[in-house]
């Protein structure tokens, strides 16, 4: 009602400089949850991102979820068959070219073929299980980022020398490789080759630098003792956001297990949620600590205005109406202080992101951050909705007054 | 009297008013008042006679202990909050001691508060009636300005317009001269008067001025919580 808003607007305006307080209290509140969730989600979205680039984001292999089932089962529903070895298939994709060639029709992103083979890298009594990927240089930039990860060589270093191998910078340092390096390699299946160190790289996801090798189709293949072999299609897409989806599809179509990167790092999605949890509330107590000024000033005014109120009510204002023009001074605070709590939050994002910082373990040299509506919507619907809780109970009481204990006491 | 035949505005029967405490205090008790339509009643007494206490009570600002009080005929002990607000703001308009106007507001929203709050004209029409309320009081010249720029006196006349507002058929006033001046408690007394005689309203003013109370129809003396006398003045008003 008009009536409400007018008198709750009086209030507000004839207490310029506490309004002011609790507004700034809110606005402080509301900046830095939104600063605090924009480097939050921003942090996370760089982890992720560097997850996503470290591998691809669905990864196609020559196995399959379920061992295939027997003819016999195929044909009688109750033929049941036990211990039965499967049988020794030949490993990996079959025809992968074709395979390669229709899905790449509606796949939205790029596909690449890799040999992956286990191997141990043998050099200067350093052992190390390394994880050798066998890729097309050509065609790795549509699937990874590997191109520009290298560092000392660019990818077609490996057409280089004959058996060239680039391995993963904290590889090099374990095992003390320098560019030129005569390395062995040593697979399970006995195959056994000299490698030479072509270049590095660096992605940043530790696990992966540490051991993985890349090598060339052909070198992969050799070490797996089998030519024309590809046991592993990789694919990127434009959106990593729906590998799951395009996992499910290619798996249905191919028949080969399709991994997308949230399969394989489940746990790690569910550690996010958990910081989320934390970030939420963290964000809900700068928010609630924010409301206890819009609390004390309204409580306040109705400390003040308890004359008016019993004039108010006197005249016949409903306790309804007295409450309502509370809650409604407290939305007012609450409102304007989003408003400029969403202004303080921008640019103290925008701040924090200005802050030059030099850390070994970060690639970039400001912090990351992500800047999402949704923040700003979530803080000021928490400002606004704890503003109200906050006004409402001295709203309440002041409505509840009598007023005749005021006029006596006036009179 | 052709009075008796007209229904009571108000009603208060056996009325006891206890402030609870450790000692509780009887403000009032059994009081039974009838006032009828056209009435001009002033109640007077002591310091702490109970005067002010029944007028709440007539105005449904305070609850009685004991008793209950009637208005137009309807019981209001049972009402809900709402509609006794709903009550006072139809039917009962407020005068008190100090003018108890919204000193944030100027004279004009001051006195279309209750019409906006019962939110049954449109605003133009809530205008219209707050500046004739106010030109009928010798205020059209200060509709725009705020409380604390007018007079003891003004202030007071624009209390009686912001009770007049929604066209209540009771004025109820409490000491409305108490903190003027002799020639605004004229000019103010002058009004309630005319407001009776001239506009038919019935008014119940509690006054400690025993000269004033004697100048209106009716005169009602509490002492100790109890009516000690009620007399009738002026009966050739009545037939008005």
């Amino acid at each position: 009602m008009n009536l409400i808003f007018d008198i709750a607007w009086t209030h507000v305006r004839a207490r310029l400089r506490q309004t002011g307080v609790a507004v700034a209290g809110v606005a402080t509140g509301v900046g830095f949850s939104i600063m605090m969730a924009s480097l939050m989600q921003g942090s996370q979205d760089d982890f992720i991102k560097q997850l996503v680039n470290a591998m691809a984001h669905i990864t196609v292999s020559d196995e399959r979820r379920a061992p295939p089932p027997q003819p016999a089962e195929r044909l009688y529903d109750a033929a049941e068959i036990h211990n039965l070895t499967p049988e020794a298939r030949r490993r990996g994709i079959k025809n992968p070219l074709a395979t390669m060639a229709a899905l790449e029709p509606w796949l939205p992103g790029g596909i690449a073929p890799t040999v992956r083979v286990q191997a141990i890298i043998r050099y200067a009594s350093h052992d190390v299980a390394t994880s050798i990927v066998a890729i097309d240089p050509r065609r790795e930039g549509l699937v990874s980022d590997l191109p520009q990860q290298m560092r000392g060589a660019t990818l077609a270093a490996l057409y280089r020398a004959t058996n060239a191998i680039v391995i993963g910078d904290r590889l090099s340092e374990k095992i003390g490789a320098r560019i030129g390096a005569n390395i062995t390699l040593q697979t399970s299946e006995g195959a056994r080759m000299n490698a030479q160190v072509v270049g590095f790289f660096h992605t940043g996801v530790r696990s992966v630098d540490e051991s993985t090798a890349y090598v060339l189709v052909k070198t992969g293949q050799i070490l797996a003792r089998q030519t024309g072999l590809i046991n592993e299609l990789r694919i990127r897409l434009k959106d990593p956001m729906i590998a799951r989806d395009i996992a499910t599809r290619v798996e249905r179509e191919t028949g080969y297990k399709s991994v997308s990167w949230e399969e394989a790092h489940e746990d790690l999605l569910s550690a996010f949620i958990i910081r989320n949890i934390i970030m939420y509330t963290v964000v809900g107590a700068i928010l609630l600590v924010a409301s206890f000024g819009t609390y004390n000033i309204i409580s306040t005014i109705t400390h003040e205005k308890a004359r008016d109120i019993a004039i108010m009510k006197s005249l016949g204002l409903s306790e309804f109406t007295v409450r309502s023009i509370f809650v409604v001074e407290a939305l007012m605070i609450g409102l304007a202080g989003s408003l400029a709590g969403f202004v303080f939050g921008y640019l103290l994002s925008i701040g924090v992101g200005s802050i030059e910082i030099k850390s070994p373990f970060l690639d970039s040299n400001s912090l990351p951050l992500a800047f999402s509506y949704k923040h700003y919507l979530l803080a000021g619907f928490v400002a606004l909705a704890s503003s109200v809780i906050a006004g409402y109970q001295p709203a309440r009481k002041a409505a509840r007054l009598h007023p005749v204990e005021i006029i006596r006491g006036a009179t | 009297m052709s009075g008796e035949a007209t229904a009571p505005l108000i009603e208060a029967r056996k009325v006891t008013r206890i402030l609870p405490g450790i000692v509780p205090t009887t403000l009032v008790r059994d009081i039974d008042l009838v006032i009828r339509p056209h009435e001009f009643v002033a109640i007077t007494g002591p310091s702490g006679s109970g005067k002010s206490s029944l007028l709440y009570l007539l105005g449904l600002l305070d609850m009685p202990t004991a008793g209950e009080v009637l208005i137009e005929g309807k019981v209001t002990t049972v009402m809900t909050e709402e509609e006794r607000a709903l009550a006072r703001l139809t039917t009962l308009g407020f005068v008190f001691q100090f003018h108890f106007l919204l000193p944030e507001l100027t004279v004009i929203d001051n006195v279309m508060l209750p019409m906006r709050a019962l939110g049954r004209l449109t605003r133009e029409e809530m205008r219209t009636r707050g500046a004739v309320l106010l030109s009928s009081l010798g205020l059209a010249d200060h509709m725009d300005k705020r409380p604390d720029q007018l007079s003891g006196g003004q202030r007071q006349r624009v209390a009686v317009a912001r009770a007049l507002a929604n066209e209540p058929p009771v004025i109820l006033a409490d000491e409305p001269t108490g903190s003027l001046d002799s020639k605004s408690s004229a000019q103010v007394f002058e009004v309630l008067r005319e407001l009776v005689h001239g506009h038919g309203k019935t008014v119940v003013a509690v006054t400690h001025d025993v000269a004033m109370a004697e100048r209106m129809d009716r005169h009602v003396e509490l002492l100790d919580g109890r009516i000690v006398r009620d007399d009738m003045h002026r009966l050739e008003s009545q037939s008005v």
